[in-house]
């Protein structure tokens, strides 16, 4: 049913008109600047929808801001100037990946943060229950030498 | 009449909730058999009037009675009988009422079924299934009640969401629900046994089975609706890490956990504990999911807010089940004792590193999710959390899980031997490499993480084949013993292998279409040509059709390879009166496991249209993959030895597979 509600909200701007994402009058000449264009949608998000990048939306604003990245683009920016335009417009809600800044800390850190800290509890796991496995260990040399003489027989002198 | 009687059907199958949810707890405590005996009549008959009042909601649409709300709200009478049906789910309240029919239905399934267990432990496990079912029967009959009437019955509904009426609706919702809901027999079975203070080998193998069929149907599930939004949606995307998908993606990532960590304490009865807390976050996350999806927080913390009823309920059972099950953890946890010990390098030791990356990369998920709801509602900034965040995010989780993959079945349970492993996986080691340079010669260079991609999903497959092939001694023993031991062994090991066959299909379809698919978005003219990876497209013309509640209008175009037809695609868009809306219906050719997708834009008023059309190589592998994975978890359940419970002690030996 999720995925029903979803559809649900799509259907809700579609209403607005129907249209498509990405136009075929939209679309630069040059294939290369259109590349790079289509890469900065997919990295945009459309303002006024639930979670669509700018490329997948139908909404008129996405619309707009396609052809102001294509505008940006043809005028000599580099992509992160366009992203840098954009957020200096709409602010970081317009970037669908957030910059790592202190408010996003927890957002891009906690992932790592909780495998390092599984790994860690699980070699101090692993080290406290060695142990009880020990039984197989090999013997240390002062073991090993102990052992030899008691095989030859004679006892080292004091 | 009709929604009186379902509605008091559920009424009554409150009341016999209620029964459930106290007198088998009694009855443990006084050791009455009788009282403990109760509950598997009355799960039983919970699911029968929850089912009768699901037929009544069915029989208020089927005959089209728009005197009832939702029906009003969401039929319209010249729908088609299938799509009458399933508009019974495709909507808040009926969608609520299939969730309690499913629980009922499990609760049903363990009353009838669990002959095995042991009297206070399926006691236990009926009522904690009977709390949260009285849970949700409060939460429907008191904020969601489907057969609420109209005083002023209208003439005509307002009809079914165009863009529901699908066969997707028909299959998505209820696997999904399977998927979800089925994990509360796992959330059962672990409050069952806190309560006891006991938890065993054979409480694993008891678990399994209903672990196992919920994360099948959730497999199908989400694969299903992937598909669904693919060629629904109209721009050929298969995974949007929106919200909703993220939670029905998140139960599956524990879930999958749950059922690898089960099988180490069911062998070797280690990770108790850990498979206990697993247990109930599998089924928290189906809850959370449920919160999300249903409560409107999605759209806006505000909105939340403005209409806080059903929200603040569901956020009510929310805390009550998670905060519940988790405080009952921490307190009773440290007494069960822990089980066999292990080397990192073991087969065990496989598992948890499976259930380490597999918890993280949920985690991520749920971070990535709530955080900019958490966000917004602590200090009003609003962020975005979307596909680039968590294709960065989740892929460098889920590939040393992949690479690990293989070593798992073939390691030996306590202590392992990594090199002899690796040893033995030459084959598979030796195909990867051979397929790694020759997708990079095909590719001329241009990508090195697609041959790397492809060379994985081999790895992984021939890895998997290597396990079957060496428990049955092919190519070592003669033909008909290889035959012999083939269908000798256990289904489960059948299972795995097909399941980890069945990730690597998915992955092989996820990486083609990722690397290699092609776009177009052009207009084009009647009697014009478009041609896209080898494929030629002549757009015929405009043909205008009515359907039974919609018109459209459908663009025929003849596709051609090398000159010779292979089929017509027509895209179309339908209008739909009643809502005034339109929807976009894409047209697919499939060509082995490749498709084309042909999808239809504006209509411009020189004749002209405008289209999109994708070529999509190996994109049915992704779908296939989870069929494959699915197949393998139900071959694991038809495995005698899930079925028949725990073997007796003299015939132990014989079940333990070779190694």
């Amino acid at each position: 049913m999720w995925r029903r509600a979803f559809i649900v909200l799509i259907v809700g701007l579609l209403a607005s008109g129907p249209s498509q994402a990405v136009q075929p009058d939209e679309i630069l000449k040059d294939p290369a600047l259109e590349s790079r264009a289509r890469n900065l949608s997919r990295e945009l998000r459309c303002m006024v929808c639930q979670n669509q990048s700018i490329d997948d939306s139908e909404a008129p604003l996405a619309r707009d801001l396609r052809l102001l990245v294509r505008e940006r683009l043809t005028q000599g920016d580099t992509d992160q100037q366009v992203l840098d335009f954009l957020v200096s417009r709409y602010g970081n809600f317009v970037l669908l990946r957030p910059p790592l800044e202190w408010r996003t800390m927890l957002l891009w850190g906690l992932p790592p943060a909780a495998l390092i800290a599984g790994l860690v509890g699980l070699m101090i796991k692993g080290r406290r229950q060695r142990p009880t496995t020990s039984g197989t260990e090999a013997l240390s040399q002062d073991e090993e030498r102990r052992l030899s003489t008691l095989v030859d027989g004679d006892l080292p002198r004091p | 009449m009709i929604p009186e009687l379902g509605h008091y059907a559920l009424v009554l199958a409150l009341a016999l909730g209620l029964i459930q949810a106290g007198a088998p707890v009694v009855g443990a405590r006084t050791n009455d058999s009788s009282l403990m005996q109760l509950a598997a009549s009355t799960a039983i008959m919970q699911f029968v009037f929850v089912g009768l009042a699901f037929l009544a909601l069915i029989a208020c649409y089927v005959t089209s009675d728009f005197s009832v709300a939702t029906v009003y709200e969401n039929s319209h009478s010249t729908m088609p009988l299938i799509y009458k049906i399933t508009s019974v789910w495709g909507n808040h309240e009926g969608s609520m009422l299939l969730w309690v029919l499913i629980l009922s239905f499990f609760g049903a399934l363990v009353g009838s079924f669990g002959t095995n267990l042991p009297s206070v432990l399926k006691a236990h496990v009926l009522a904690a299934q009977s709390w949260i079912a009285c849970a949700f029967y409060l939460f429907i009959l008191f904020t969601s009640n489907p057969f609420v009437r109209l005083s002023q019955p209208p003439f005509e509904g307002r009809d079914l969401n165009p863009i529901l009426q699908d066969i997707g609706l028909a299959i998505h919702p209820p696997l999904l629900y399977l998927g979800y809901v089925g994990f509360s027999i796992a959330f059962s079975f672990a409050i069952a046994a806190l309560i006891e203070g006991r938890i065993d080998a054979a409480w694993a193998r008891w678990v399994r089975p209903w672990t196992l069929a919920a994360w099948m149907f959730l497999t199908i599930g989400i694969a299903m609706g992937s598909y669904w939004a693919y060629y629904e949606l109209g721009w050929g995307g298969i995974w949007f890490w929106d919200p909703v998908e993220n939670a029905s993606l998140m139960p599956w990532l524990v879930g999958t956990a749950l059922l690898h960590s089960a099988v180490v304490m069911e062998k070797r009865s280690a990770l108790k504990i850990w498979t206990i807390l697993l247990a109930i976050l599998a089924f928290s996350l189906s809850l959370i999911g449920t919160f999300l999806v249903r409560s409107g927080v999605l759209t806006s913390v505000h909105t939340f807010a403005n209409d806080p009823a059903r929200g603040v309920f569901i956020l009510a059972i929310l805390m009550l089940f998670i905060g519940g099950g988790l405080i009952l953890f921490a307190w009773r946890a440290p007494t069960l004792k822990q089980g066999g010990l292990f080397a990192p390098i073991s087969r065990e030791g496989a598992l948890v590193f499976n259930n380490l990356f597999l918890t993280t990369a949920c985690l991520t998920v749920f971070v990535g999710t709530l955080y900019p709801l958490a966000l917004d509602a602590l200090t009003g900034e609003k962020i975005s959390v979307g596909a680039p965040f968590f294709n960065l995010t989740f892929a460098p989780l889920f590939v040393p899980l992949l690479i690990v993959m293989p070593f798992g079945p073939l390691m030996a349970w306590k202590r392992g031997d990594i090199l002899g492993v690796a040893q033995r996986l030459f084959a598979a080691f030796g195909v990867a490499i051979v397929v790694v340079a020759l997708t990079f010669i095909v590719e001329g260079g241009r990508s090195v993480l697609a041959p790397l991609g492809i060379g994985l999903a081999f790895f992984i497959m021939i890895g998997a084949l290597t396990d079957i092939a060496e428990r049955i001694g092919l190519f070592r023993v003669p033909l008909l013993a290889t035959w012999q031991r083939a269908i000798g062994l256990p289904r489960s090991v059948w299972g795995t292998a097909l399941a980890h066959f069945g990730i690597a299909v998915t992955l092989l379809g996820i990486v083609g279409v990722s690397t290699w698919a092609s776009e177009l978005i052009v207009s084009i003219k009647p009697k014009q040509t478009v041609s896209l990876s080898g494929y030629e497209l002549a757009f015929e013309g405009l043909v205008q059709r009515t359907g039974p509640n919609y018109r459209e209008s459908a663009a025929r175009f003849t596709v051609r390879e090398g000159g010779v037809p292979i089929g017509t695609m027509e895209p179309s868009k339908r209008s739909f009166a009643a809502r005034a809306t339109t929807t976009t219906e894409a047209a697919l050719l499939t060509r082995g496991f490749s498709q084309l997708y042909l999808s239809l834009g504006d209509v411009n008023g020189d004749g002209s249209i405008s289209v999109r059309l994708y070529h999509k190589p190996l994109v049915l592998l992704i779908w296939l993959g989870a069929v494959v994975m699915a197949f393998g978890a139900a071959l694991s359940l038809s495995d005698r030895r899930l079925r028949i419970g725990i073997p007796k002690p003299a015939t132990k030996p014989m079940m333990q597979p070779a190694e």
